[in-house]
């Protein structure tokens, strides 16, 4: 037993100097030098203020804007310094009641053709940056409309938006709606 | 399953099983000390920690060491949380955890659970994320190895005293397997949009003009070892579902190989040992034969919406996509939730709470077989060593004669010791649940009612037994109760499984080998994956049927009739 209290402590030392502050430190050097922008939280700044990040969503609530998916992040939504799903069963009252209410509001929002999946589902993050390209689809003509955009227009701009699914099959494609609401701003700014 | 799908299932196979018999070779050279540049850095190591590299340990010595080392890790780790908030690296000014947290926590990461009570953005400073958590990633990850390690050897040698030395075991896995490995996979995951600085989190003002401050941090380097590792803690309390500690399908495509990868490759080291390669690609045939079954039915389940929904107007194109990202999508969900849950992973890119019925019984069966379907770095090796003397013990009681394993023959002590070892696991889950579901302090910690309250219980006890650390997350863990009783369960399923692992591999070492007569079962063909198979099926089945009826079976029937909660 006591044989084994030496090696136990100096191992331990060692290697948690080794993979707790050498590794981190080095990835941190090489990840910053090689690629600074994602290292630093991909992270988009708009007239020299950080506005969000590619990667984190954010609330969207004017008709000028493509709006996120439902957020479960936080206590109202889209809280990125705490980060949730719903974790709802699939039999949860509270879950049926709260699908219900987005359903209605997204009719009345943008028509009242059947309502795609993602648009009234909460992601695993609350913090999901993309819509599925169908629930672009669905908000394109009133974007379009509260910035005196034609429909093509839009539809041309969410297209460049939307990530296809990595090496072209993995994973599902969507669209980015910081980065594109950002495009619509800059080629039709809306003055209040 | 769409063609895509298909794909990259296959791609996965085809990449893990390619993989595998190239890093056995590695490790089977590294661990018996044979790569150049390894030993370079691993003699002054020895030298400063006093260990004698070539003096080997009895399996009591060994076992022994290995405590020591644990329990010293673990002190470490509860002293750093604790005193969190007087470390440095604390740009958020985060107070330190509290003592049931901190003992929840700590021996979670010891163990190879990390579950999560904790809530990672919200909780930990930059300084515990890496000195405390990132480094019980790669012990107890290295511990796994070891324990396997010693498995294999059993069967190996031949009327050996010794089964290997730990401390030279554990350094090697940790420097020569699992450092190298995670910093590849941290800068690709960089590349891919994961943060890695130390950065106080950042305060953006919305395009709608709202405050977002976002949470950042040294991830990459975190993420790697987690999955490499089979650890599973989140960087982030939303886990591998959260953009930055997953940012697209390809990080996410990358982080399921390095669940897989050791693990299977641990099957060709055994192989090479024993040296009949047929022994491990066997092993490895009966796991993909279980993991395929798996991802088959909770795909197709997590496919299909939830009937709920679709009936109040919402396009069941998508699937079941509550609690699941767009760039996953449901079978890309599916997929990690098994990979994560047949090996002892329990990092999430979904939450399986939301997943439907039988879409999350798949997650929950996966770490009640033991998971041993690849299963943990080392442990889920030493798992289906147990599950495969069962199997012979049972083989040999139908035929009348006395079972070995190459060669090896299987008595009575081996038996004892593998069943005692296997059951441990079902006891804390099923003694642990009910205690929780007739306390006041267990209850209180339900989110859902009705049969998805006991699944979440059932869950959370199933993934601290197994060592696992996904979570059915309604579930309020981080209390006084489930911070003790889990972190309890924690203990039983990680060491009081690997003791006996070692006494069976010690008397295993010390037996001589009979050469095998026509008479023997050969354990390399489809008949010995048909039993293992079967057996592994049999005792999870039956030890498990009366709960899992009661959760997500009853659940889905009351789905399908429309019962809400």
């Amino acid at each position: 037993m006591l044989s084994h209290i030496r090696p136990a402590l100096v191992l331990l030392a060692l290697l948690t100097a080794i993979t707790g502050l050498l590794y981190p430190l080095a990835m941190t050097g090489i990840g910053q030098s090689l690629f600074p922008r994602q290292a630093h939280g991909s992270l988009i700044e708009r007239d020299g203020k950080v506005v969000g990040s590619a990667l984190i969503a954010q609330g969207f609530s004017a008709p000028q804007y493509f709006q996120s998916r439902p957020s479960g992040a936080g206590k109202d939504g889209f809280d990125a310094t705490s980060s949730s799903g719903s974790n709802l069963a699939p039999t949860a009252k509270a879950l049926v009641e709260r699908v219900a209410g987005d359903v209605e509001t997204y009719k009345g929002r943008d028509g009242s053709a059947s309502v795609p999946m993602d648009a009234v589902t909460t992601s695993g993050s609350g913090l999901d940056p993309h819509i599925s390209p169908a629930n672009a689809a669905r908000q394109t003509a009133r974007v379009a409309e509260a910035r005196g955009m034609s429909i093509a227009e839009v539809k041309a701009l969410v297209d460049s938006h939307t990530e296809a699914p990595g090496l072209a099959f993995l994973g599902q494609p969507g669209v980015n709606v910081l980065t594109l609401n950002l495009a619509l701003d800059k080629i039709r700014p809306v003055t209040k | 399953m769409t063609q895509n799908d298909t794909l990259q299932l296959g791609l996965y196979l085809a990449i893990i099983l390619a993989a595998t018999p190239v890093l056995g070779l590695y490790l089977t050279r590294l661990f018996n000390g044979e790569i150049g540049w390894l030993r370079l850095i691993e003699r002054p190591v020895y030298a400063a920690a006093g260990v004698a590299p070539e003096r080997e340990q009895h399996w009591s010595a060994y076992a022994i060491a290995m405590l020591v080392f644990n329990l010293a890790g673990f002190l470490l780790l509860f002293a750093i949380l604790r005193l969190q908030d007087v470390l440095p690296l604390n740009p958020q000014d985060l107070p330190a955890l509290s003592s049931d947290l901190a003992f929840n926590t700590a021996v979670s990461f010891v163990t190879n659970t990390n579950w999560q009570a904790y809530g990672g953005e919200s909780t930990m400073s930059y300084f515990s994320q890496m000195v405390g958590l990132t480094v019980q990633n790669f012990l107890s990850a290295a511990t796994g190895i070891a324990i396997a390690l010693v498995v294999i050897r059993a069967f190996a040698r031949k009327s050996a005293r010794t089964v290997g030395n730990f401390w030279t075991d554990m350094t090697r896995a940790t420097l020569g397997l699992l450092l190298p490995g995670a910093a590849i996979i941290a800068v690709i995951l960089i590349w891919q949009g994961m943060p890695q600085n130390f950065d106080a989190y950042t305060t953006a003002t919305t395009l709608e003009g709202a405050q977002q401050v976002i949470a950042q941090g040294p991830v990459a380097s975190q993420v790697a070892i987690k999955m490499l590792g089979t650890n599973g803690g989140g960087f982030f309390n939303a886990n591998a579902a959260h953009p930055f500690e997953n940012p697209t399908a390809l990080s996410n495509f990358l982080q399921m190989l390095a669940i897989f990868v050791i693990g299977a490759a641990l099957t060709n080291v055994f192989g090479r040992m024993v040296k009949d390669q047929r022994q491990g690609w066997a092993i490895l045939a009966t796991m993909m034969v279980l993991f395929v079954a798996g991802v088959l039915i909770a795909g197709h389940v997590e496919a299909g919406a939830n009937p709920l929904l679709a009936q109040l107007g919402a396009d069941p194109a998508l699937g079941n996509m509550e609690g699941k990202e767009v760039r996953f999508g449901t079978f890309t969900s599916a997929l990690f939730a098994v990979i994560t849950t047949a090996a002892s992973c329990g990092a999430v890119n979904a939450m399986h709470s939301s997943f439907l019925p039988l879409g999350g019984m798949i997650p929950l069966l996966n770490i009640m077989l033991g998971e041993v379907i690849v299963g943990g770095v080392g442990a889920g090796f030493y798992g289906i060593a147990l599950f495969i003397v069962a199997t012979l013990f049972i083989a040999g009681l139908m035929v009348g004669r006395s079972p070995e394993y190459l060669g090896k023959k299987i008595e009575a002590r081996e038996a004892k010791l593998a069943v005692l070892a296997i059951l441990i696991s079902p006891m804390a889950i099923l003694v642990g649940t009910a205690i929780a579901l007739v306390t006041e302090p267990g209850l209180a910690g339900l989110l859902s009612a009705g049969p998805h309250g006991l699944s979440e219980v059932l869950y959370g006890f199933t993934s601290a037994a197994g060592n696992n650390g996904s979570a059915f997350a309604g579930l309020t863990a981080n209390s006084v109760f489930y911070n003790t009783a889990l972190g309890i369960t924690m203990l039983l399923g990680r060491f009081a499984m690997i003791v006996p692992v070692l006494a069976m591999a010690g008397g295993l070492a010390a037996k001589k080998a009979t050469p095998a007569s026509a008479g023997s079962f050969p354990t390399h063909g489809p008949m010995f994956v048909l039993l293992l198979a079967g057996t592994i099926l049999i005792v999870g089945g039956l030890t498990f049927f009366p709960a899992l009826a009661l959760g997500p079976i009853v659940e889905h029937l009351l789905l399908a009739a429309g019962q809400t909660f």
